[in-house]
Parts: structure tokens; sequence; C-alpha cells
């Protein structure tokens, strides 16, 4: 997180939603006139299952896209956490989805945090949102944007259909929620 | 209004926008969004997509629609561009304006999908046989697909030349906020040598072919013309931090951008350093390299490849100014930490620290 730039890695497998939680960080970011790339893992690994994309918000141009470093990294599953842990920055931030990634050794020069979000979404009523609520994690202990504005991006990607964008703001805020209370 | 978009999309919507209406392609990863955005946008728009049997085909159909004046696009990945290459060269010498896309993945052979640029030597020295040049055009960002690929039309319109449109995966596939400002075009001339109907006219031939020798040299000649007067004039290129700078870094696409991180931190270093970045690959930059060769104590190309536009960047210096290369491969991009290594080892003469 220096001078005014942040990197995102956002990882899991296919279905969990990491390209889209990624999509929404690009989105709000621009709505803040903020500087952004967004890059999704394009190879063949798609089609194997895990996916992944990275982001950088910037207050100044963006020179290079790529992220080889993240600042805060997600991991939605285990591979993904053998995977990406090691690329950290030192003193940058890990988000564990807990639900499945088991307690595996950790980094000491980084913040490990560990949030059940299947089980949080779950009891919002709605699996498939493990991602947003993850989102609402690390909204409230590394935030770049404003909550707001994450608000509106996930409303306008949730397009023609109000519903979508009523419960993704709902996961979002239970993971703000249970963020402030827990971690 | 900004909105975001991948880059492939955005060459795509560029396209309709500048007027294309016909797109004939086969998808290849990393090409494949401009293909699917066409066969999603081009009805509405009223014009055709249509997915050829394969890129022989594609690249043909393209002669057949730009030889009878419409705006017409395909776009490709490295395997399907080498498939293109003998329809290249016809549609250069039937002088058929048309914009091809080539979202690179690295070979040789089937070559993986990661970011390259080892296609250089094809885009810029004439893939296909005979003496002929497409302008080569190589954007940087995904607003600049969007400017260039409505340029990219025009071009092909002025000259009545292939324009090629060449990016790396990164920035097919890399979403960034883009606009659609109104486009201004050039002043162009009504196409009086197409194929569009002979109705009330002499007919016109659009054809590639002179049997006879002497035919062949004029011909050849006068397209010789041609090339030189695009080489003359569609230099482009753009400069990052080259005004005061003792050492100049040559790159293009997604190796500009990293090598532009890579120039920030040598400055934080004090060592002044810019770089200069080929915005058309062929005809290259050379009038602007050459312009700055006398402040310049040493120049590092970066790329994609074996290296390969370092060769044109030595012809350009002509041994005034050490020249180094750093250089991924395969599908690899170098960290803007790399090329700051390469570069205090190669320029400098010292390593790391």
């Amino acid at each position: 997180m220096t001078s005014g730039i942040t990197k995102y890695l956002f990882a899991g497998f296919g279905g969990q939603g990491v390209l889209f939680i990624g999509k929404v960080m690009a989105q709000a970011a621009m709505l803040a006139k903020r500087q952004v790339t967004w890059i999704p893992a394009y190879g063949p690994e798609m089609r194997g299952g895990t996916a992944n994309c990275s982001v950088i918000i910037s207050n100044k141009r963006i020179g290079s896209p790529t992220v080889g470093k993240p600042d805060i990294a997600l991991v939605m599953n285990e591979a993904s956490y053998q995977k990406f842990i090691a690329s950290v920055v030192p003193g940058g931030t890990l988000y564990v989805n807990s639900s499945i990634v088991p307690d595996l050794p950790g980094r000491d020069d980084i913040q490990v945090v560990r949030v059940p979000v299947n089980d949080i979404a779950h009891e919002i009523g709605e699996a498939k949102v493990a991602n947003i609520v993850m989102l609402g994690v690390i909204q409230a202990l590394t935030p770049t944007l404003e909550d707001e504005i994450l608000i509106k991006a996930l409303v306008e990607l949730a397009g023609k259909k109000p519903e979508l964008a009523d419960l993704n703001s709902r996961a979002f805020k239970a993971g703000i929620e249970y963020a402030r209370k827990h971690v | 209004m900004a909105m975001l978009m991948k880059g492939n999309e955005a060459i795509a919507e560029a396209a309709i926008q500048a007027g294309c209406r016909l797109f004939y392609g086969y998808p290849i990863t990393p090409s494949t969004e401009i293909p699917e955005y066409m066969s999603k946008k081009m009805k509405s728009s009223g014009g055709t997509y249509l997915q050829a049997e394969s890129e022989v085909a594609a690249i043909n159909m393209v002669y057949g629609a730009g030889a009878v004046g419409e705006r017409v696009m395909t776009g490709t990945s490295s395997p399907g561009f080498s498939l293109m290459q003998e329809g290249l060269s016809y549609l250069f010498a039937a002088e058929i304006p048309c914009v091809i896309v080539d979202v690179m993945r690295s070979g040789p052979g089937l070559g993986g999908l990661g970011p390259t640029q080892a296609d250089y030597f094809q885009l810029t020295k004439g893939g296909g046989h005979g003496d002929y040049h497409g302008i080569v055009l190589a954007p940087a960002s995904v607003q600049e697909m969007v400017d260039l690929t409505k340029e990219a039309f025009d071009i092909a319109d002025y000259y009545r030349n292939l324009v090629i449109v060449a990016v790396d995966g990164i920035l097919g596939q890399m979403m960034e906020p883009v606009e659609f400002p109104p486009y201004q075009g050039r002043k162009l001339s009504p196409k009086t040598w197409a194929a569009s109907g002979a109705e009330g006219r002499p007919k016109n031939n659009v054809i590639s072919y002179y049997l006879t020798p002497d035919l062949g040299e004029s011909e050849n000649l006068r397209w010789g013309q041609k090339i030189s007067l695009m080489k003359e004039s569609e230099q482009r290129f753009s400069e990052y931090l080259m005004d005061d700078a003792e050492f100049a870094f040559v790159a293009f696409g997604t190796s500009a951008r990293i090598t532009e991180t890579a120039v920030d931190m040598l400055r934080e270093e004090g060592i002044k350093v810019g770089l200069f970045r080929p915005v058309t690959l062929w005809p290259f930059p050379e009038k602007g390299l050459s312009a700055r060769l006398p402040q310049i104590k040493g120049l590092m190309s970066v790329e994609l490849s074996s290296g390969q536009m370092v060769e044109d960047v030595k012809l350009i210096v002509n041994g005034q100014a050490p020249v180094g290369l750093c250089k991924r491969q395969g599908g690899m991009t170098p960290e803007p930490e790399e090329v700051v290594d390469a570069f205090k080892k190669q320029l400098l003469g010292r390593g790391q620290g």
C-alpha cells in the first residue's frame, strides 16, 4: 500500500465468485475516480476449476498492471491458500475462508484473517454470497474506498435485478458487522 | 461516461463505432472475446458476424468484403495469425483496406496463453511472402485500444493498406475504465476503386497478380513508394520522463507498462531514466528515437520474446550507445524489480543493491 496504490489478489475455485468481487472493487474504484486495472487469470487452469483475478487501485496512473506481490489477498479455498500465501507482501493481509480452508501453517510477517464466510452466508440464507460477505470483511478491516461506493458498485453490477442488489448489500453489511465484532 | 471493459471487448466496440459492419473470424484464446462481442452486437448494429471454418477462410472473407469497399475486421491469436499470412500478402498486393487484430499468445507451436510479444518479427517484417508491410499499432492500455482501433480503419482506407492492431493477452483480458468520445476521422476519398457493382461505370478489378515481370516490377515499385510514404508519415511513439533522461528503456504494450513502473523505481534512486514507447511497431518510430540519442548513455529493450525489437533498436542506435535486453518468454512477464536489476547489471555495470 505504498504511495496510494493498493494491489489485490482474489483467488478460489470456479463458482466462488472471486472474479466478481474483483469486478466490484474495480467498478467502485472507477466510481470513486481512482485509477484501476482488473486482470483475470485466463490460462487453461480456469477450465480445471481454480480462478483468480488481480486488481490495482491507485491515486496515480498505473504502470505495471500485473500483481506479483499483493498487499491484500483473499483465498477462498485450500489450493489457493497453498499457492498464494508466499506471495503476499510483508505487512500485507491474507483473508482466508475458514469454512473450508483448514488451519494451516501461516506467516509471522503478514496478518492472516480467518473468517467462516460460507457459514455466515448460510445464515443469511444464500450460500453463494460468501464472496460478498468476504468483501465486507475486507472493507471493514482494510478499506481502500468508502462503504457507500462499494454498495453502489454492487447495485450497478446487479443490473436489472433489484433482489440481487439487495441480497448482495445485505451480505456485504453482514461481512462488515462480523469483522467488527469478531476479528 | 467511463465504463469498465475488457480490452478485447473494447476493440470490438470501437470497430463497430468506426463503421465496421463485417466481422469474420475463428475463435482462439486469448482473443475470443472479440468474436464473442461481435456475435452479440454486429447484428443489432446492422452488420454481419460470421464464424469462418478456419483462419484461412476468415482472412479470405476479409479480402472479399474489403474488395467491395466495406469496413471489415478479423481478430485472432498467434497460431491463427500465422494461418492468415498468405492472405495478408494478397490483401497488400490487391491494396484492400482492412483491420486485423492479433492478441498474441506464446509460441513457437501451439504455445501457451500467457502474455507475449513474440510475433514482433512476423508483424513488422512481413509474415507472408513478397515485399510488403502492414501498419502495426501497439496500444498499451484499454483506452488506447479503443482510440487506435477506431483510427486503424481510417489509416487502412487512407492508404488502401492492411492495418494490424497487436496486443498481448494481458491487454486483451484486462479491464480498465474506458470512454468512447466522438471520433473526428480523417478526410477520406470515396472508394472509386472498389468492386462494388459496375452499373453506370467501367468495371473495377481488385486483384493481386501480374504475371509479366515488367508489370510485376512496376507494381512493386509503386507499392514501394506507398511503403515509403507510410514509413515517413505514420511513425508514432509515446514518451515517459524522457526529457532529462540519460538512459532510455524501449518497450511497447504490456512490457511498456511494466517498464514504466521500473522507471519510477529507478527515478526514486535518482537515476535519470525514461521510457520510449513505440506506438507503431511498423513503421518503427526511428525519427523519435534518433532524436533522443544525443542525450542517451545507454538503452534497454524490454520484451516478452527472445529479443526481437532489440534488433530494430540496435539498427537505429548504430553503435552510438550500448543496448541491453531484458526479456521473459513463453507467457511470463517480468516484475518491475527484474527490469530494474537487468538495467543495473547491463547498463550501470553493477548488480542488485
